[in-house]
């Protein structure tokens, strides 16, 4: 009897392991704490690379880099041999987190109504628990910008990293105000209005940007001077204080040649102080006159085709050496949700076709950084960053690389998403062609 | 009388002239040869002659009179093809029914489209210029070849290949008719319907045709020929094994299903496009012998691919499944080298396995692998020349060759190479196209026409 109670007791404590890994196995929990990733090739982008290095990860922050330190008698020792260690890459302009299914409106929430809302924030729509993020994450991509679109002002975009459970805890410390420059031309060949009907809608567009800026130049004299006791609630003009008074950046969208120009001309007459210019997929025709106005620049998808059908068919993918070669700043984002995770191959083509790998890296890495503010905490391996970084077994650009460890803010997060289950399924999937 | 002959005569040579192939010689020397068929040969040679390979090997002589590229360091590939397009044609989409055979995109050519050139600049030589996926059963397609620069829309199709047809389940085609226009189908039951009903009035044109043809010799017959209608003969023709069908799908319940008609109806030629959840069914597809043309990554883009996953081209293979990748997108197909490469991330495809979803497979899809897809003596001189290894993301497709003829040469790619300018056009304004919504490149003109009817986007 006692041996059957037994035997029944292990059969019941196997059968529970099992099921406590297989759900494990399932749905693995991220991991926090104390670690050092050893003996890998250190790519840290800002210190050059560092061959047999070692990254120590303690609460969230790399406290040391490089060969043979002093590592804490806690860590959790993870061996990199033949391993490099990349910084997390930073997608500059995305809708991830915004929307789920792209045809579903009832799954989108990038696209509120109204011309001008500054007072729409992304950051209050990110869903921490989309399918999507996940599928990005493992690619090595842990930052993204989730940014509103729509019709002048659609709203501040904000940077998030791809792991937390609650936008607080993704929140990744910029938020920029989302400008659409008004495009002097038409919109594609499904454009059919007249001539004299774009032009008169670009300059309704423009005089009701002027407007709403003199407003807001009026709303902030008034708020400073009376301490803000003598404006009342105007969600949207106190949204554009920021700006106004350079706390924010204003991230002016503009891509054709033409609107590229007014939009600087615009900057500079409107003495915006902080600013960064987006999409840009002409900025090579007016490298010169982006790079006389020092401001940085946020291009892509590069992975898309010319606007015009006259321009030579590798411009979206040239665009980016053809503006760091006139000495702008430049950053690469997709544009995109669900295949956020194409982000390397964008940089590699912008690499091959004339940007280089070196600053195809450093596009993804530190320059957004540094665009959003964030160099302190992002884009680079270095002491006192966030361990935001991961483990690959080649160049992360190379469409074959495997990407085998991913942190982010310090958390060893599962390499697992909704695709490679559904590989782990179907493979050799059970039934097969006969159920028996 | 005789100006008028030799007017005729004249007429008949012109236009004998115009759909006329151009076919090149040309040696191309010293490149890593990636045959697809059989393995890397390093250092190798081949030799075109009249727009065919007649020769592959070390060191072959130089011969007077052809055209000797140097492609020492580069790689050589067969040009890529993209069984799934939407390039070379003004219309698409002939979306006033839910059963069209009888229209054909071959129909619409545009020799003129810049997408034609742009796609050479990504080592893409033969396309499937498809139907769309607004009916169940949709129009007939074209597959062409990319000869950009003729002027003859004629001189794009690859005369001989055989004819296919676009099917499509799910989504577009009872969101266009169901939900749009209250007509069946507006469910995947009602797609199933329209399929079956569609194939059994081809089965009994072919019966009425076979019986008439049959009787109309026998003295003394006299009765009439059944009426002629283009939609139940091409439908016929597809019972008849002629044409291969191509069918828009996602969902893997709806794969089975057409398997099931398909078998039903004693239908062989079947591929697959898009197939998103053909990982569900690829033991199904494989029994069946059926094909998949699938995308290398793209999903959520609507609701019947949110259960999508990038390793469903490597599910299919393993599962013997005949497998393509394809691009569907002006875009996309610039570098359908680097999507075939993603099946090498998700789910460890071998490099010959990666090259064949763009050569080999493709071509077995669309019934012309004895004349391209890979390498070989004998077959059409469609080849594409790397500066890297084609799989690498920083690889540039630097020569495109079709039928022995430099299609492509990106160090002769000038500014502009527009064949046709139009005078209307104004240059000076902008014109950023915003193609990067437009996923779903099957429902183009669908979609169009019915905005302009509701004027909504």
């Amino acid at each position: 009897m006692a041996k059957r109670i037994q035997s029944t007791i292990i059969i019941i404590t196997v059968l529970l392991c099992a099921f406590v890994f297989a759900l494990e196995a399932q749905n693995p929990k991220g991991k926090y704490g104390t670690f050092v990733l050893k003996n890998g090739t250190v790519q840290t982008v800002t210190r050059g690379v560092i061959q047999n290095g070692s990254v120590v990860i303690v609460n969230g922050k790399i406290t040391a880099v490089g060969t043979n330190l002093s590592i804490p008698a806690e860590a959790e020792e993870i061996d990199c041999t033949g391993q490099w260690i990349f910084p997390g890459m930073i997608d500059s302009g995305t809708r991830l987190g915004l929307t789920e299914v792209r045809s579903d409106s009832r799954t989108t929430d990038f696209n509120e109504i109204g011309d001008i809302i500054p007072q729409m924030k992304a950051l209050t729509a990110i869903n921490p628990n989309s399918v999507l993020i996940p599928v990005t994450r493992i690619n090595g991509v842990t930052t993204v910008l989730a940014a509103p679109e729509g019709d002048l002002i659609p709203g501040t975009a904000a940077l998030i990293n791809l792991y937390g459970y609650t936008p607080d805890q993704m929140f990744g410390g910029f938020e920029g105000l989302v400008l659409n420059f008004p495009k002097a031309g038409r919109e594609g060949l499904a454009d059919r209005r007249s001539e004299e009907d774009v032009k008169k809608a670009y300059d309704k567009a423009i005089a009701r940007l002027n407007e709403v800026w003199d407003m807001a130049v009026q709303y902030h004299l008034l708020d400073s001077a009376t301490k803000s006791k003598g404006v009342k609630y105007y969600p949207e003009m106190q949204a554009m204080m920021a700006v106004l008074r350079g706390e924010r950046s204003v991230m002016v969208e503009a891509n054709a040649a033409k609107d590229i120009q007014a939009a600087l001309q615009w900057i500079s007459a409107r003495k915006v102080k902080k600013v960064i210019l987006t999409g840009v997929s002409e900025g090579w025709r007016v490298a010169a006159e982006i790079k006389k106005a020092g401001i940085p620049v946020i291009v892509g998808p590069v992975l898309s085709l010319p606007d015009r059908e006259y321009d030579r068919y590798d411009r979206a993918y040239s665009n980016p050496g053809l503006l760091k070669k006139a000495g702008v700043k430049v950053a690469l984002r997709t544009k995109h949700a669900e295949n956020v995770r194409n982000l390397p191959y964008h940089a590699a083509f912008a690499a091959a076709y004339g940007l280089g790998k070196e600053e195809a890296l450093r596009s993804v890495t530190i320059v957004p950084a540094e665009i959003f503010g964030v160099a302190d905490r992002l884009g680079s391996i270095e002491v006192g960053k966030n361990a935001t970084l991961f483990v690959c077994d080649g160049d992360p650009f190379e469409t074959r690389t495997a990407i085998n460890l991913v942190f982010i803010d310090g958390w060893n997060v599962p390499m697992v998403s909704r695709q490679t289950q559904l590989y782990e399924e179907f493979l050799n999937r059970e039934p097969g062609l006969s159920k028996k | 009388m005789k100006r008028i002959i030799g007017g005729l005569l004249l007429l008949l040579l012109s236009h004998l002239a115009l759909g006329q192939v151009e076919r090149g010689n040309i040696l191309i020397r010293g490149g890593t040869v990636l045959t697809v068929t059989n393995g890397t040969l390093e250092g190798t040679d081949i030799l075109v002659k009249d727009g065919k390979i007649t020769q592959i090997g070390k060191n072959l002589t130089i011969q007077a009179g052809i055209k000797v590229i140097e492609a020492d360091g580069m790689y050589v590939m067969p040009g890529i093809i993209d069984a799934h397009s939407h390039i070379g044609i003004d219309a698409l989409n002939e979306a006033t029914n839910p059963v069209t055979a009888e229209v054909f995109t071959g129909d619409a050519l545009n020799p003129f489209q810049i997408g034609l050139y742009r796609a050479l600049g990504g080592g893409v030589t033969t396309i499937h210029a498809m139907h769309g996926s607004a009916n169940a059963i949709g129009g007939q397609c074209e597959t062409i070849k990319l000869r950009y620069g003729v002027k003859d829309p004629e001189a794009l199709r690859m005369a001989g290949a055989p004819r296919t047809i676009k099917f499509a389940l799910g989504e577009n085609p009872t969101r266009i008719h169901g939900s749009w226009n209250s007509i069946v189908p507006r469910t995947r039951m009602g797609v199933e319907f329209v399929i079956r009903e569609a194939l059994s009035k081809g089965k009994e044109y072919n019966e009425e045709w076979g019986v008439y043809n049959k009787l109309k010799n026998q003295k003394g017959f006299r009765g009439k020929a059944p009426e002629y209608s283009a939609r139940l003969e091409t439908l016929g023709d597809i019972l008849n094994g002629n044409i291969i069908i191509h069918c828009h799908s996602y969902r893997a319940d709806e794969i089975y299903m057409l398997l099931k008609v398909c078998q039903d109806f004693g239908i062989k030629k079947l591929v697959f496009q898009h197939v998103n959840e053909g990982f569900k069914v690829a033991p199904e597809l494989a029994n069946f012998g059926a094909m998949a043309s699938v995308f290398a990554d793209r999903w959520a883009y609507k609701f019947e691919v949110y259960y999508s996953t990038a390793y469903n081209a490597a599910i299919l293979t393993k599962n013997g499944v005949t497998t393509s990748i394809n691009s569907d997108d002006p875009e996309l197909m610039r570098h359908l080298y680097h999507e075939a490469a993603k099946a090498e991330k998700y789910g460890a495809l071998s490099d010959d396995e990666a090259l064949a979803l763009i050569t080999l497979n493709p071509a077995k899809q669309l019934g012309i692998e004895s004349r391209v897809g890979s390498i070989e003596v004998g077959k059409e001189a469609d080849i594409a020349i790397f500066n890297g290894h084609p799989l690498s993301s920083y690889a540039i497709p630097m020569i495109t060759i079709v039928d022995g003829i430099i299609r492509f040469d990106r160090d002769k790619d000038p500014d502009d190479v527009r064949i046709y300018v139009d005078p209307n056009q104004e240059l000076d304004v902008s014109f950023k196209e915003s193609g990067y919504d437009n996923v779903d490149n099957c429902m183009k003109d669908a979609l169009q026409s019915f905005a302009d009817f509701f004027e909504t986007n």
